[in-house]
């Protein structure tokens, strides 16, 4: 099957385990996925299947996006990504994919956009301290300074500083699945996933033999 | 209707524990000991009520020899198996924290004054030593 698959965050909640512990669990609407085209070595030099996600209006849909879709014969999309098929695997175009691809899987990596901060200060972008907020100090939240004088005299590259924050693609790796709902197509992790309520996610599936190595 | 509420309401108990904060209580808590199960009351006064409904939860505060201790329960957990309401207690206040600096004989006050039925102000007081799990 897949290296991974598509999906949307819903919220978070919390669900109990047979002996009645609490886990924090994050909701993901994964899928179904329709796959839009098939990459192979011969044609693209590679080999991909490109998946779509979350059917768009065919109103705020253009013309290409609704002819790529019409090869597939599915709806055109919101979302769509490649994923790497395992080899021997075959596809169709348009096949419907569902959460069966996690079948026996523990783990994934979530991968998402951050929410957008803004342009932030050193203390929430890089957890500066600051300075105090009594005493008589003025200096709260500046990041106080920033190099030596003539020697070296210029900011050493990559100084820490206030500038945009979030809104930044960020990889969660093993997360665990706590449960998978076939019906409704969702999935349940633990814990939290980067992003705002209804941002798009991928979902790759983590072999679990190969951690702690 | 949103799926989150959706998934919450299926987890929750069709008849929950019914209380009231200041109420006397016996909180019957499932405990697993290796592969035996068991029933152990926890009793005590309701002091606090947080949350609603899926995640809401009670503290249930209690002395035990001499010490004050506080159990928060979530009322729609499984291990939770039954809450019961021994009697009522009179009170004012939403959240009994004030509970937290009062010894002996004033832990009682609140319990002076029956909901419904009056009882006999001896029967009133609660025993701490009573029903030590």
């Amino acid at each position: 099957m897949l290296s991974g698959f598509l999906g949307k965050k819903i919220g978070m909640t919390q669900i109990y385990t047979g002996d009645g512990i609490i886990i924090p669990v994050t909701l993901i609407q994964a899928g179904p996925c329709s796959v839009m085209q098939i990459k192979t070595v011969e044609k693209d030099g590679y080999n991909a299947v490109k998946l779509g996600f979350d059917d768009k209006k065919r109103k705020v849909a253009n013309k290409p996006e609704i002819g790529a879709a019409a090869k597939a014969a599915a709806e055109p999309k919101r979302f769509i990504r490649e994923l790497t098929p395992d080899k021997g695997a075959e596809f169709k175009l348009g096949q419907s994919i569902t959460l069966d691809i996690f079948n026996n899987v523990k783990m994934v990596d979530v991968i998402g956009i951050t929410k957008g901060k803004g342009y932030a200060g050193v203390m929430k972008r890089w957890n500066f301290k600051g300075g105090a907020q009594t005493h008589g100090s003025t200096r709260h939240r500046p990041p106080g300074s920033i190099g030596s004088n003539t020697d070296p005299g210029r900011v050493v590259r990559g100084k820490k500083m206030a500038g945009h924050l979030g809104c930044e693609r960020v990889t969660i790796k093993n997360i665990d699945i706590v449960k998978i709902d076939k019906d409704r197509n969702l999935l349940f992790v633990k814990g939290a996933i980067p992003g705002h309520k209804g941002s798009y996610l991928i979902l790759n599936k983590v072999n679990v033999k190969t951690i702690g190595k | 209707m949103n799926i989150i509420d959706v998934i919450e309401k299926e987890q929750m108990k069709k008849t929950a524990p019914q209380y009231n904060i200041g109420d006397q209580v016996d909180v019957s808590v499932k405990i697993v000991e290796g592969d035996k199960e068991r029933i152990q009351v926890f009793s005590g006064v309701v002091i606090a009520k947080n949350g609603g409904g899926f995640k809401e939860t009670f503290t249930v505060r209690r002395i035990v020899q001499g010490e004050g201790v506080e159990r928060v329960f979530p009322i729609h957990s499984p291990k939770i198996v039954s809450v019961k309401v021994i009697k009522s207690g009179k009170v004012r206040r939403a959240k009994l924290y004030y509970m937290r600096e009062r010894t002996g004989k004033g832990t009682r006050l609140q319990e002076k004054f029956e909901k419904e039925v009056p009882a006999s102000a001896g029967e009133v007081l609660s025993n701490p030593n009573k029903n030590n799990t």
